[in-house]
């Protein structure tokens, strides 16, 4: 499903370069539900950007679906991240002047679908993540815990191969975060493919596989 | 692209939907002075000149002017141009006019020998005092005293311009006549034959034909001026309501009236200079217009670039989860183009629901004309149109700007 091959990405400022992956090599599978671990500035953020087609790399292959994306332009970038992969955000990332249904239908509506049916399938989804009274109301008016599960539904509404999710949890107090991680776990169950960024090892234990980043390299591959 | 119009149009109507009411009526109301700058600034200018044509239209020539030919000061076999009048049924009113230059002299009875004369110049016209009412009005011009009958005999209306009261003008070259009022005898003078007559109205009027003229019956001036022939200097002509002033123009030159004398709508009748003015003021109006256009563009500009820079990070979250970039942009320029709209459409309604009409009844007193504002429907709708594009750029340009950023710096704010 996802496979990358030395995977290297540095930032340069002026004269400084600073490598943050120093040739990763990672494979994914259809189904699997991965989280990836690291202590900050590891380097997980910038690999879950790099697999997810948001960022390009200094150097390295990643071939996602049996597409070579270095190939890719960015247009077809844009047209396989919207067609292949949903985003999670830490901070939710939903549209302030769309309401919670707004929000869902977005994608849909952008992979052509009617308003009539986007707006049937995200009400529908909205209902099954328990948001049924909240699609008419703007993010300001959600809790957190109500955003990150309106931005779940968000990027799985198209039925994406991938889930991507940066820690997903960060900013929700516990119940709320568990409430994701159960919404992660179902969606798991259905066959969904996540790879997730987190910091916290209870929710990190919930996916299949862990992989630790340390300086840029996968130091540790732990299954559940 | 049809589904990038979509979405675009999806977004921007939610986005001005929700945004702060303070900030959209802020950029509704900017759109509202721009429209207003671009068509009340010209409108006055070239209104103020419109004003004065249309004073000299409503005033003096009438509809349509036959005059005498430069090279005689007379319209030769009249009773023939008069006769060719009866057979057009377009016309409503006739006023014919005997004309010379004349000298005016008041107070000559208390004047000593060593003392200057007290004169001024202007035109005699000698006319029908109730066919002159019926083509121009001249009746209510009248400030002081009465209009004239056909009865009356050495009484005449002398227009305000020559009187000294009235004219506070102290200049050299200005003549005018001083303590002159109703009941003052006063001498004209036309080719070295006087006649001494009674002030019996003062005219008011803009038109220097009528305020700088003395008017008398025209069986009287003929006389004066040894106009026994019957030949008038000129004709105005009063048309019927919605006949074209250019037709009756023509089918009078087809009938020959040409070959005697000058025939002119009033269009064509104004000097030359009042054009010259219209077109020198349009382009002024046009120069003052197009400063206001660049200040409209350049505030979008700003607003859209802010709006643009302070969503950055909306915008990557929208690239992010693959919203085409041409989408955003759109949105961006339905925006810009919603609040050019809504602001000409209230500019159009402050313009002809409110303006027009004020000025119509209100003119601004110029001392060659009565303002009023004139503002096209065609040019209006141009003018709506430059706007729109304008403001379509406007708008473009930084959401461009913005959306051509790299995704990933724009969802975290990196520069």
């Amino acid at each position: 499903m996802i496979e990358t091959r030395k995977l290297v990405k540095t930032f340069k400022n002026g004269d400084v370069i600073t490598p943050v992956l120093r040739g990763v090599d990672f494979k994914a599978g259809e189904g699997e539900w991965i989280a990836i671990m690291g202590r900050s500035g590891a380097g997980k953020s910038t690999f879950l950007y790099q697999i997810s087609l948001l960022d390009d790399p200094s150097s390295g292959e990643i071939d996602i679906d049996g597409h070579d994306t270095h190939t890719m332009s960015a247009n077809e970038k844009m047209q396989f991240r919207l067609s292949k992969f949903g985003f999670v955000f830490q901070d939710y990332a939903l549209l302030p002047e769309l309401t919670a249904l707004e929000n869902v239908a977005l994608p849909l509506l952008m992979q052509g679908l009617p308003k009539a049916k986007a707006y049937a399938k995200s009400t529908e989804m909205l209902k099954r993540a328990d948001l049924g009274h909240r699609i008419d109301n703007l993010p300001s008016q959600l809790s957190g815990g109500e955003q990150q599960r309106v931005s779940i539904v968000r990027a799985v509404v198209h039925d994406p191969k991938v889930l991507f999710a940066d820690e997903p949890t960060a900013n929700l107090d516990n119940d709320s975060s568990l409430h994701i991680m159960e919404i992660f776990k179902d969606l798991h169950r259905r066959g969904q493919t996540i790879v997730m960024v987190t910091h916290e090892e209870q929710y990190a234990k919930m996916a299949e596989r862990i992989i630790h980043l340390d300086d840029g390299r996968i130091v540790s591959e732990q299954k559940q | 692209m049809w589904r990038n119009i979509r979405i675009g149009f999806f977004l921007a109507v939610r986005q001005v939907r929700r945004a702060s009411k303070w900030t959209t009526s802020l950029i509704i109301g900017v759109m509202v002075l721009t429209f207003l700058n671009l068509v009340v600034v010209s409108g006055i200018l070239v209104g103020l000149i419109q004003g004065s044509i249309e004073s000299y239209h409503q005033q003096y020539t009438g509809d349509v002017i036959i005059s005498s030919p430069l090279t005689k000061n007379y319209i030769e076999n009249t009773s023939n141009v008069m006769a060719i009048l009866d057979t057009l049924p377009q016309i409503e009113h006739v006023s014919v006019r005997y004309k010379a230059g004349s000298v005016i002299e008041a107070n000559y009875q208390t004047r000593r020998e060593t003392d200057k004369a007290d004169t001024a110049s202007g035109q005699l016209i000698g006319i029908d005092p109730l066919s002159e009412d019926a083509v121009t009005g001249l009746s209510s011009h009248i400030m002081e005293g009465l209009y004239l009958t056909p009865d009356d005999y050495d009484q005449v209306l002398v227009g305000y311009f020559m009187l000294k009261q009235y004219v506070p003008i102290d200049s050299p070259d200005f003549t005018a006549l001083h303590d002159v009022h109703i009941g003052s005898k006063i001498r004209i003078s036309v080719h070295g034959v006087t006649r001494e007559v009674t002030v019996k109205g003062i005219l008011k009027s803009k038109v220097d034909n009528v305020r700088r003229a003395v008017f008398m019956n025209g069986r009287e001036t003929r006389d004066l001026i040894d106009r026994t022939d019957g030949n008038a200097a000129e004709i105005a002509i009063k048309l019927k309501a919605g006949t074209d002033p250019i037709a009756v123009s023509e089918a009078l030159k087809l009938r020959g009236v040409g070959d005697y004398a000058r025939v002119q709508t009033y269009a064509d009748a104004q000097p030359q200079f009042l054009k010259d003015i219209v077109q020198t003021f349009a382009t002024l109006g046009a120069a003052f217009s197009s400063i206001g256009l660049v200040v409209a563009t350049i505030t979008i500009f700003i607003v859209i670039f802010i709006n643009a820079l302070t969503r950055r990070k909306f915008i990557g979250i929208l690239k992010g989860i693959g919203i085409d970039g041409n989408a955003i942009e759109i949105a961006y320029v339905f925006q810009s183009i919603f609040y050019a709209v809504v602001g000409s459409t209230i500019g159009l309604a402050i313009v002809y629901g409110f303006l027009v009409p004020y000025f119509i009844s209100n003119p601004i007193n110029f001392p060659f004309s009565d303002g009023i504002l004139v503002a096209p429907v065609g040019q209006t709708i141009r003018r709506v149109l430059l706007l729109v594009i304008a403001t379509l750029i406007a708008g473009y340009i930084p959401a461009w700007m913005i959306i051509r950023k790299n995704t990933l710096d724009s969802i975290l704010g990196r520069n």
